[in-house]
């Protein structure tokens, strides 16, 4: 066990290191650059750019700049977002708590009904159940997120005011609430999105569960646990289940970091100013500081979701032994 | 007479294929009395293993066991038995012992589990009571530190320790049958006596009827009373073992027997039977085995042979009942012509 988080550590330095290497390469070799950017349009002469430039240490070579950045970051310094003017580590310190308290609560229901639903379907293969459930699931699953999102928004938000239509508290009440008042708001922005992201992500993880389950359905112990006189609910539910979550345990540890590093068509949709929007804008603006911090974030949450996902197979398959 | 404790009356298995109807049991009748361990033996695709998981009704789509079968225990039929009905039956009055302890294990529970979770369906134990249950199992089943065995994966255990966690699961609720399905098949050789000698002599002190289906005629001479032998989705011989290997009558049993090593006849090589078993969606009008035969003749092919009264307590499906003398006169089977035209 020790042994195996040593090794797992060293591979995710490893990992963090290559990735903001290589997305600190691209951004920096993308045309364009920060201040172009931002003054796109203004009649700033190219003498005042150049200025700039030489200010923010854009005119040093490509390597010296990376040199700077890993020391700066080893330190916790992640540099200034040139498109927001303020520092990198506020940028994140907003968006990143932002998209989580969207994305956990839906990565979690929607694997808590992406199971349910692939057990229904796989109870009674072929069954009437069976058919429908997996025809709405095919819907959800070709359906593009931000079109889910606008009709939601059209359904409940607009025909139907039920919900607010977007961004994360009451833009003029908020300030006026009472504590309760306030949390009760938060949470009646976040019904739209979370439900909306719960729901494509449930299609997928369904189909997975469904077919996971019927991989295992034939297998010799499952006829053992009906001769003992195992219902077949049960044998289902209790024997082939705990078999077949291994490949959606894997799912959700590749969901995670997918999660974390933000929707952007939901994200726009319901002007949810989380990691998604921010890294998109920050690419377009050349933000080169924030780009970089952002992948940065993704690593880790990739490497956290990949030492995550080991233990949970290890913990659920008493075969698999971490070394 | 007492009845019988397990009665099956024309039992027909059929599975609805998109190659067409396999015939997999196609009529067959047996019983089983009380403390008795009958042997099944027959070729792989003879019908022996789906006429087990029939009498448990364990028959899966595209499988149905046919309208007009009767499978009667303790004198009730299963066959008209509600599902739960069914349930209650499984592993408590009668239990399966497989042929695969590899595969018939769940990986990802302890065999202490396993075990346990019988007790817990039928006798509604405790988790407690039940895992103390569980290790007082494995104690008779001879496994050496019980306590720690049975928080133990099946992947933790060798091939004939799993089998014995089978056989413990299977005893659980003392029941009055089990059924063995070729149970040490997949078991290394020195290991297969031992895990029968285990079964034979815990049965015989819990007084419970075996019905052991193999196809080892080696196995059954030492360990059951009576033998049937399958063929094709049929029974073809039902005799006392004894005199299944004095008089064998039905020539496919007399092939089974010479291609019997024994001990201190030298042969060669070991005589086989021509041929294989055909197709279950193509069974032959007439006699099933009549292409392999060395006495078939042309009232074979027209006449589907009956079960032929030989002796007390023996049956053959064989013309040569009625027609003994021909006996006399073997000849190459069209098998045996087919093959050697073949290569």
């Amino acid at each position: 066990m020790r042994r195996y988080l040593a090794r797992r550590l060293l591979q995710a330095a490893g990992v963090v290191l290559f990735v903001t290497t290589l997305s600190f390469a691209l951004i920096h070799l993308a045309p364009g650059d920060p201040i172009a950017a931002a003054l796109s349009g203004s009649r700033v002469s190219e003498t005042v750019r150049n200025q700039w430039r030489a200010e923010f240490g854009l005119d040093r070579p490509i390597a010296e700049q990376y040199v700077k950045w890993v020391a700066n970051a080893a330190r916790g310094r992640l540099g200034y977002s040139f498109s927001r003017r303020q520092p990198v580590s506020d940028v994140l310190r907003d968006a990143l708590p932002r998209t989580l308290v969207l994305a956990l609560p839906a990565l979690l229901l929607s694997f808590a009904l992406g199971i349910t639903v692939g057990v229904l379907q796989a109870e009674r293969p072929r069954s009437a159940r069976d058919r429908w459930l997996g025809r709405v699931l095919l819907a959800l699953y070709s359906v593009p997120d931000f079109w889910l999102a606008l009709v939601a928004l059209l359904l409940f938000s607009y025909r139907v005011r039920l919900f607010p239509p977007g961004g994360l508290t009451d833009p003029v009440l908020y300030d006026y609430m009472s504590p309760r008042e306030q949390l009760v708001d938060r949470l009646r922005h976040l019904v739209l999105p979370v439900i909306t992201l719960t729901l494509l992500t449930a299609a997928s993880v369904a189909r997975y569960q469904r077919g996971a389950l019927l991989s295992v359905l034939p297998s010799a112990w499952m006829r053992t646990a009906l001769a003992k006189g195992v219902s077949w609910r049960s044998a289902v539910r209790r024997h082939a289940l705990r078999n077949a979550l291994l490949p959606v345990i894997t799912l959700f540890g590749l969901s995670l970091p997918a999660f974390a590093a933000g929707t952007v068509f939901i994200e726009k949709v319901f002007s949810w100013p989380g990691m998604g929007l921010v890294t998109v804008n920050a690419i377009a603006a050349r933000d080169y500081h924030l780009v970089t911090a952002g992948v940065l974030v993704m690593s880790v949450m990739v490497v956290i979701a990949t030492v995550l996902t080991d233990l949970a197979v290890a913990a659920a398959d008493p075969r698999v032994r971490l070394s | 007479m007492t009845a019988p404790l397990l009665e099956i009356e024309s039992l027909r298995t059929y599975f609805y294929t998109d190659a067409g109807v396999a015939r997999a049991v196609d009529g067959v009748s047996l019983r089983v009395d009380a403390g008795e361990t009958v042997g099944v033996v027959g070729e792989s695709g003879c019908g022996k293993s789906v006429t087990a998981l029939s009498i448990l009704r364990l028959i899966l789509p595209p499988g149905r066991i046919e309208a007009g079968s009767a499978i009667r225990f303790e004198d009730k039929n299963l066959l008209e038995m509600t599902e739960r009905e069914v349930q209650r039956v499984r592993g408590n009055r009668i239990s399966m012992v497989f042929q695969e302890p590899m595969t018939a294990l769940n990986p990802v529970f302890t065999v202490g589990d396993q075990i346990a979770e019988v007790a817990r369906i039928h006798a509604g134990m405790s988790k407690r009571d039940a895992a103390a249950k569980a290790v007082e199992m494995l104690k008779l089943v001879g496994i050496p530190a019980p306590e720690q065995r049975a928080n133990e994966y099946p992947h933790q255990l060798s091939g004939g320790m799993r089998q014995r966690v089978v056989i413990a699961m299977a005893l659980v609720m003392n029941p009055a049958l089990v059924i063995a399905d070729e149970p040490t098949t997949a078991l290394d050789v020195t290991i297969q006596a031992q895990i029968l000698e285990l079964l034979a002599d815990l049965t015989r002190r819990l007084g419970t009827s075996v019905l052991l289906i193999t196809h080892d005629l080696g196995v059954v001479a030492e360990h059951c009373t009576r033998v049937i032998v399958m063929y094709a989705g049929e029974v073809v011989e039902e005799t006392i073992t004894t005199g299944l290997f004095s008089a064998a009558h039905h020539p496919y049993t007399e092939g089974l027997l010479g291609a019997m090593p024994r001990i201190g006849r030298h042969a060669e090589r070991l005589a086989t039977i021509p041929g294989t078993v055909p197709p279950p969606t193509a069974w032959p009008v007439g006699c099933r085995f009549r292409d392999r035969c060395q006495y078939a003749w042309d009232r074979c092919e027209r006449e589907h042979p009956p079960l032929y009264q030989i002796d007390v307590a023996h049956v053959s499906r064989c013309h040569l009942a009625e027609e003994p003398e021909r006996r006399a006169h073997p000849h190459p089977p069209l098998a045996a012509e087919r093959g050697a035209s073949a290569a």
